[in-house]
């Protein structure tokens, strides 16, 4: 049985006088424990509502609809209460943010902000409770951890910033841990170094990890299992090597095709796909992809296309899918 | 930190002058003067001229200023015209009830108004938060006098809960030390004066509350809404924090600083007095007595205490100032 299996999961937002929203619209997925998982998107596809919706952080509130199921290790995260939630957070699940200054509260020490979770979900208090958290800044790379912990978030750089959050989300030796982009906000360079440090304390600790991203040059380098989203539903499943040497889904081609490579040939240009997210098809019209879609067939249209699984593993929603290898994307599965 | 203060303190002196250079100008150009007071329509010009020669209010307005300055360098704010005590004396007497009443009045609202803006904030859009926001408009619109009159016919005349008027029971016989009753039971271990003078603070207190609450309520609830949109709160949640942890360290310290600095506006703008409220509970405070020196035309009166309250609203301030290095390390004080 997997460590975390999404099934069917759905969001809708509803408010008084406007049209409900589905965000999520019947996403599954599972992760195995310590594998690496992908959920790759454009903005508004609705992997970070999902990554929400798992940990119960989406307001509990009227008009806010989660539908479906979300097991961890056998118990459905989503049917939990408030209480029992805050308990699996933190500890058996944990999850790591975009924007690493405004994740973390400005006026409180980051030792407090460390040794809250360790004070919250192992009863460590006092001097225990600072030595682990100086023990594990300088496990995430912070250089002089126990001067770092009397400061405050302002005064460390954005890099070190990422590492406390990865910190403090690893404090408890959760089972599983959701970076929600967690480079995003940083620079190239720093992106690569947190990139590294998340592979490692994953290879180290055995963690799951789902990384949340829209970045392919981020699965690429680290996912297992990539998982593709659109308009709130899972399009693409794949291992790394197949989904980037043979993906099936125009969309996850589209995808491949819009990201800029160093070795492209002079004069070759980006292919983006054409439209936005926006111009999408209620999914139980057809496929949600086909306002945008270049191989677009008449079936596409009347009712949503069934997932298709192949010999390999490799699942996909297309009734016109590509075949054979596509061109471009060999190389950037060598260079991961 | 230190220096920070050192040099605020300083920077009073010049705003206490270039105050009562203006509050010189104005008080002498009011028309009438404490002769009209003092004689009303009856006196002849020789009897007007006679008094004002004797306040020495003949001389020209620079002479009299300086001799103004030169007494207040000696902390000496003159004589009353109408009282014909010392200024000092009658604010030392005075100015402690406001005190007394302005912590009271400030406990009930900030105690009161920091927890329910929190509720209705967290309870956004239910019966909470629309009662919450309703009663704060109403606290806003009521006059404080009339509030203070219901109060009053309420829980003093109708149930007899509690006294109605003064500062504390005179057949108590209570020790006076420092004028602030409280205080000074405390201090002489007068257990029952303290009290006394404790239960006389309820009801003008509650009166004088409800404006501060109102703005409290209201500020606490648009803050915490603004911080509970903020992804360090998501962090905290995402962390399994208890509900406490994630409001007292996560939300509220955030969401203080604005309402701290109201806190300060408020606390300043109550010790200034509050004529009306005194006045209904035959309240010995400086408001009544500031409305009096109006009228009577008492400029050393209205000198001396409009500026010790200047002074008192600069060092309020300075507390909310130093408050906020408190509050957010990101504040230096320069």
């Amino acid at each position: 049985m997997a460590l975390l299996d999404v099934e069917d999961l759905s969001v809708t937002f509803a408010r008084r006088g406007q049209r409900t929203v589905r965000a999520v619209d019947g996403v599954s997925f599972s992760v195995d424990a310590g594998e690496v998982v992908g959920l790759v998107g454009e903005s508004g596809c609705g992997k970070s509502v999902t990554s929400l919706a798992i940990m119960g952080l989406l307001p509990r509130q009227k008009g806010v609809h989660i539908g479906g199921k979300a097991s961890f290790d056998g118990t459905d995260l989503l049917q939990l209460d408030a209480r029992s939630m805050r308990d699996v957070r933190g500890r058996d699940v944990a999850m790591i943010f975009q924007d690493p200054l405004s994740s973390l509260n400005p006026v409180v020490p980051l030792g407090i902000q460390v040794t809250e979770v360790l004070q919250r979900h192992r009863g460590m208090k006092g001097e225990a409770a600072a030595k682990e958290a100086a023990a594990l800044l300088d496990r995430v790379g912070i250089p002089d951890p126990r001067r770092r912990l009397k400061e405050f978030p302002h005064q460390l750089s954005g890099g070190m910033r990422q590492r406390a959050l990865i910190a403090m989300a690893v404090a408890c030796r959760p089972r599983l841990l959701i970076a929600d982009e967690p480079t995003t906000a940083l620079d190239v360079t720093i992106q690569a170094q947190i990139l590294e440090l998340l592979k490692e304390l994953v290879r180290e600790s055995g963690t799951a990890l789902v990384m949340i991203t829209h970045d392919l040059g981020v699965v690429a380098g680290m996912c297992d299992t990539i998982n593709v989203l659109y308009a709130g539903r899972v399009i693409e499943t794949a291992r790394r090597r197949p989904l980037f040497a043979e993906p099936h889904h125009p969309y996850t081609v589209g995808l491949l095709g819009s990201v800029p490579r160093l070795d492209a040939g002079r004069g070759e240009r980006l292919t983006p796909i054409p439209g936005s997210v926006r111009d999408v098809l209620p999914w139980p019209d057809g496929c949600a992809f086909a306002p945008r879609c270049h191989r677009r067939v008449d079936a596409c249209v009347g009712e949503p296309p069934e997932l298709v699984l192949t010999h390999t593993g490799h699942s996909y929603r297309c009734v016109n899918p590509v075949t054979g290898p596509v061109a471009p994307a060999r190389a950037q599965e060598e260079q991961a | 930190m230190f220096r920070f203060i050192v040099r605020r303190l300083l920077q009073v002196i010049p705003t206490l002058f270039g105050l009562s250079i203006l509050l010189f100008i104005w008080l002498h150009r009011l028309p009438g003067g404490p002769e009209t007071a003092i004689l009303g329509e009856r006196g002849t010009p020789e009897m007007r001229a006679a008094i004002r020669r004797n306040l020495g209010l003949d001389e020209p307005i620079l002479v009299q200023y300086g001799r103004f300055m030169k007494r207040l360098i000696q902390f000496d704010l003159g004589t009353s015209t109408s009282t014909k005590r010392e200024v000092t004396t009658e604010f030392l007497q005075r100015f402690p009830g406001t005190v007394e009443l302005t912590v009271m009045a400030m406990l009930i609202a900030i105690g009161l108004g920091i927890p329910l803006g929190y509720l209705a904030a967290r309870r956004r859009g239910t019966i909470v938060d629309h009662a919450s926001v309703a009663g704060s408009l109403i606290g806003i619109c009521i006059p404080v006098f009339f509030l203070a009159y219901v109060l009053k016919a309420v829980f003093a005349e109708n149930l007899g809960w509690l006294p109605s008027a003064g500062r504390q029971d005179p057949t108590i016989g209570a020790t006076r030390i420092t004028n602030f009753f409280v205080l000074d039971g405390l201090m002489t271990r007068e257990w029952d004066a303290a009290a006394d003078a404790l239960i006389h603070l309820i009801l003008p207190g509650l009166a004088l509350a409800s404006i501060p609450l109102a703005v409290i309520v209201r500020i606490t609830r648009a803050s915490v809404l603004e911080v509970l949109g903020e992804d360090f709160v998501r962090t905290a949640e995402a962390k399994g924090l208890t509900e406490s942890v994630v409001r007292r360290r996560h939300v509220l310290r955030n969401a203080m600083l604005p309402v701290a600095t109201s806190i300060g506006l408020l606390t300043g703008q109550l010790l200034s007095g509050a004529v009306l409220t005194e006045t209904v509970f035959a309240f010995s405070g400086i408001g009544a007595f500031l409305a009096d020196a109006i009228s009577q035309r008492d400029y050393p009166v209205l000198q001396g205490f409009i500026l010790i309250i200047a002074l008192v609203y600069v060092l309020v301030n300075l507390v909310v100032d130093v408050s906020y290095t408190l509050i957010d390390p990101r504040v230096r004080v320069r």
